[in-house]
């Protein structure tokens, strides 16, 4: 090795060189030695950017969002065919938005009723009172009106109780909403177990092909008679469980058994309202929610909430001077009812009151933004902008 | 990650005190002590037999995901933090989230005052407990130091703990020399003031809040930095978006409990703070303010929120809000009942009626509240493991036999003369059965027990 080619070596591993008492030829050098200190200078600073560049990417790379890796994912359901606009529901790879964009925004489906509801909290019956002898009326102003994505007919007067309407007059109203509005329906009973299959196979032949959730299969009633309506007539079947877990697994597996797919089922794992154990809801719809996401295919399916149950707490409707109107205590109950479910997981919402209705599908719709794409305000200085 | 029994097991001495007559801990051995230290039902210190390296290291071990932090002194304090899990069913939520007003050092003596005592006297009852409000939350709206530190002095005499709102150093510190020793929260550090927000935190040992509104990464340093100066007492505000960005808001939340409970990052294992009062900067409408401003506030306190400042004072608006905070911060380990068996109420005598209702908590405390100095009657409880009527009856819990054996147990039949049984009206479909069952005459009551005073009173008529 030659004294250049030394000299080179030892400088490879070199950031920096200090000359003393240097004497050479100067031709020599500048033709010789300057590539080498070219190099080894640059070498040199690009070392220091180096180091600025770690430190400065250790401060940015120092946070990580924490983001999950879900080996299941929820099924999208589709409501609505034929002469309905459809809705989609479900669809989820990720618990949170900014894991991965959510696909679709909640949906509100607004409570109808085939008969005059005398027993409707005041705040939502004077919202009604003009149309409540006709749901197709009622179905309407629902729509236009309040905004729903979706109306719900309860055939509330088909309970052997109330009005006993036969299945032939279920039917008639279920063709009645049809004709007023273009949303997908929700189909439900009286919640007799005799009578609701018989009843849910006749308002779901005279629905054919448009697609509507048929309320409820439940373990208390004929839910194959269900299941096989929805097969027949092109539906979907909401599948009712107790806050319970386990038996809301037994029975997706049954009616998928029965020739419903993933894609035909909404799970109703009960809503408890506001104060009314809202507690035992959340653990079950979270937990659902966390196991359709680790890969149990039983419970893969998008999840409704029955959220006008905030309506049954007293302080929604109950009259007391202490507690302020329940012009504004019963939306919120039915706020922050059907609010505390969709942050556990749920994607469908049957309502009741106009203002509820409204803010929760407004918030609704932000979650399903990405992450840090809303133009937010400066609020920087709220301490002295508050009033 | 939670910390198994078995993790702490290793720690402990495992000696399960066989040479003393009873163990310091009252367990029968280390497994069972280590089983309560992880359920956090045992106190580390009760233990006599741990080397002081060995109780350093489950110290740590033990020591919550979130930091536990209090705000206060004295009888005038709160607690945040202590969190554990990201899901309630997983263990249970500790310390209810702080629900704070806010006051602001501008307004008249006399405004002042009355807020204060709203604040202070705010209350609704639920379930037998008595909910009410935690801290008041001074702001800095006159941007005026003095004036900053005499609505600080005016604090003094409330009964609440305090956050001290205010992003200058200079009026910090003129509050902080009338009310320092009172460990108040200070609010907030940001970019500009960190070095002298930091001192005053030191000086006067208070806790203190950081302000990094949509920036995780900025949080994070400011974070470190305080941490670096030796500061413990951290708690993260990463900004309130009221409107459209409430989803932005909402993620900031679950990034960070997520990364404190599941990564353990440090500079992220702090209690979280939002701050529903922005609602009114963008509305002025009361009813709509209080709505908005409310459903901020149950988005946030469903995502771990410790700790938040509201502006609304109506009853409407805070009787939800400390509703749901009661619901979710229930231990779900514990049935929600009460004991079942005889209760009575008013003056009674052998022709006095006697209804019946389960043990679920809710269930029993609202027939109480109900009847309690409105009627005089018997109410028998029936144990339904804690389940309302509805429920319980689904469930099978509430049957004829039961009823009927709760009637033999309680000795009813020596204290009435009358044989009838009122029921709740959701249990109608087994009045039949009961009364097959008990031999007694059942009357199918109203489905709402507020209706039972009228009820009583409608039979007293007929009679």
């Amino acid at each position: 090795m030659d004294k250049m080619s030394q000299l080179l070596k030892l400088l490879e591993k070199t950031d920096y060189i200090e000359i003393n008492e240097f004497r050479m030829d100067f031709e020599e050098l500048e033709l010789q030695l300057m590539p080498a200190m070219q190099r080894v200078v640059q070498q040199a600073a690009t070392k220091q950017a180096a180091v600025q560049e770690t430190i400065k990417m250790m401060e940015a790379a120092d946070f990580v969002p924490p983001i999950k890796d879900y080996p299941g994912e929820v099924a999208q359901v589709q409501l609505g065919a034929g002469t309905r606009k459809p809705v989609y529901l479900g669809g989820q790879q990720a618990l949170y938005r900014f894991e991965e964009p959510q696909p679709n925004p909640p949906v509100v489906t607004f409570d109808v009723f085939d008969i005059p509801m005398p027993g409707l909290p005041r705040p939502i019956r004077e919202h009604f009172s003009d149309v409540m002898e006709h749901p197709g009326d009622w179905a309407k102003k629902a729509v236009k009106d309040f905004g729903a994505n979706m109306v719900t007919i309860h055939l509330i007067g088909t309970g052997p109780k109330v009005m006993d309407k036969t299945p032939r007059q279920a039917a008639e109203d279920i063709e009645e909403v049809l004709q007023a509005v273009d949303v997908p329906l929700v189909i439900g009973a009286s919640g007799d177990p005799q009578k609701d299959p018989i009843i849910l196979e006749a308002a779901a032949a005279a629905a054919e092909d448009e697609r509507c959730l048929l309320a409820s299969a439940n373990l208390d009633l004929d839910y194959k008679r269900v299941a096989k309506a929805a097969v027949d007539y092109n539906h979907a079947v909401l599948s009712w469980a107790i806050t319970d877990i386990n038996m809301q697994k037994t029975l997706n597996k049954y009616l998928m058994k029965e020739g419903l797919t993933q894609k035909d089922i909404v799970m109703d794992p009960t809503t408890c309202a506001l104060g009314y154990g809202i507690e035992f809801s959340i653990d079950v719809i979270t937990r659902t929610r966390l196991a359709a996401l680790k890969g149990d295919q039983d419970l893969q399916m998008p999840m409704s909430s029955g959220t006008t149950n905030a309506w049954g707490s007293r302080e929604a409707w109950m009259k007391n001077d202490a507690w302020g109107p329940t012009d504004y205590r019963g939306p919120i109950w039915e706020i922050f009812t059907g609010l505390t479910m969709m942050l556990c997981g749920v994607d469908i919402f049957m309502m009741l009151h106009p203002l509820s209705v409204q803010i929760l599908s407004e918030i609704g719709s932000t979650f399903t933004k990405d992450y840090l794409t809303s133009d937010v305000p400066d609020i920087s200085n709220w301490i002295a902008e508050l009033e | 990650m939670q910390v198994t029994a078995m993790d702490i097991y290793r720690l402990l001495p495992q000696t399960n005190c066989e040479d003393c007559e009873e163990a310091a801990c009252g367990e029968a051995s280390c497994m069972a002590f280590a089983t309560k230290l992880s359920e956090k039902e045992a106190q580390l210190e009760i233990c006599t037999e741990l080397s002081s390296e060995a109780f350093d290291k489950l110290e740590t071990l033990l020591a919550p995901a979130v930091k536990e932090i209090t705000i206060g002194t004295g009888d005038k304090t709160i607690t945040i933090g202590g969190d554990e899990v990201l899901y309630r069913y997983e263990l249970t939520y500790y310390n209810p989230t702080s629900l704070i007003i806010d006051i602001s050092d501008n307004i008249s003596d006399a405004e002042f005052a009355e807020r204060v005592k709203v604040i202070e006297e705010t209350e609704f009852e639920r379930i037998g407990e008595m909910l009410t409000l935690d801290a008041i939350a001074l702001r800095n709206a006159s941007g005026n130091a003095e004036k900053f530190a005499e609505a600080a002095l005016k604090l003094k005499k409330s009964k609440l703990p305090l956050v001290l709102c205010s992003f200058d150093p200079d009026a910090m510190k003129a509050a902080l020399e009338k009310v320092g020793d009172e460990r108040p929260l200070i609010y907030a550090v940001n970019e500009s003031n960190l070095e002298e927000m930091a001192a005053l935190a030191m000086e006067y040992n208070c806790p203190v809040a950081i302000f990094s509104p949509n920036d995780l990464e900025k949080m994070k340093q400011l974070s470190r930095a305080l941490r670096n100066k030796g500061i413990e007492d951290i708690v993260l505000d990463p900004g309130t978006f009221v409107q459209e960005g409430i989803g932005d808001t909402l993620d900031n939340f679950v990034m960070i409990r997520r990364l404190a409970v599941e990564e353990r990052d440090e500079d992220f294992r702090f209690p979280l703070m939002g701050i529903p009062a922005l609602t009114w900067i963008y509305e002025k409408d009361e009813v709509q303010g209080g709505i908005r401003e409310a459903t901020i506030a149950a988005t946030l306190m469903n995502k771990y929120a410790d700790l938040l400042i509201f502006h609304g004072t109506n009853i409407w608006e805070l009787i939800p809000v400390l509703t749901l905070r009661q619901g979710i911060y229930t231990d779900p380990r514990k049935p929600q009942a009460v004991d079942p068996g005889l209760y009575e109420f008013g003056e009674l005598d052998k022709n006095s009626p006697v209804l019946m209702t389960t043990n679920f908590a809710l269930t029993f405390y609202t027939v109480e509240g109900d009847i309690k100095g409105k009627a005089n009657a018997y109410l028998l409880v029936l144990d339904t493991e804690g389940r309302a009527v509805d429920v319980s009856l689904a469930g099978g819990q509430l049957n004829a036999e039961a009823v009927a054996d709760l009637i033999k147990e309680t000795g009813i039949e020596d204290k009435v003369d009358t044989r009838t049984l009122i029921i709740p009206g959701l249990s109608a479909p087994v009045s039949g059965e009961i009364e097959d069952e008990s031999g007694w005459e059942v009357l199918v009551g109203p489905r709402d027990s507020s209706g039972v005073p009228g009820f009583l009173e409608e039979l007293k008529e007929k009679s």
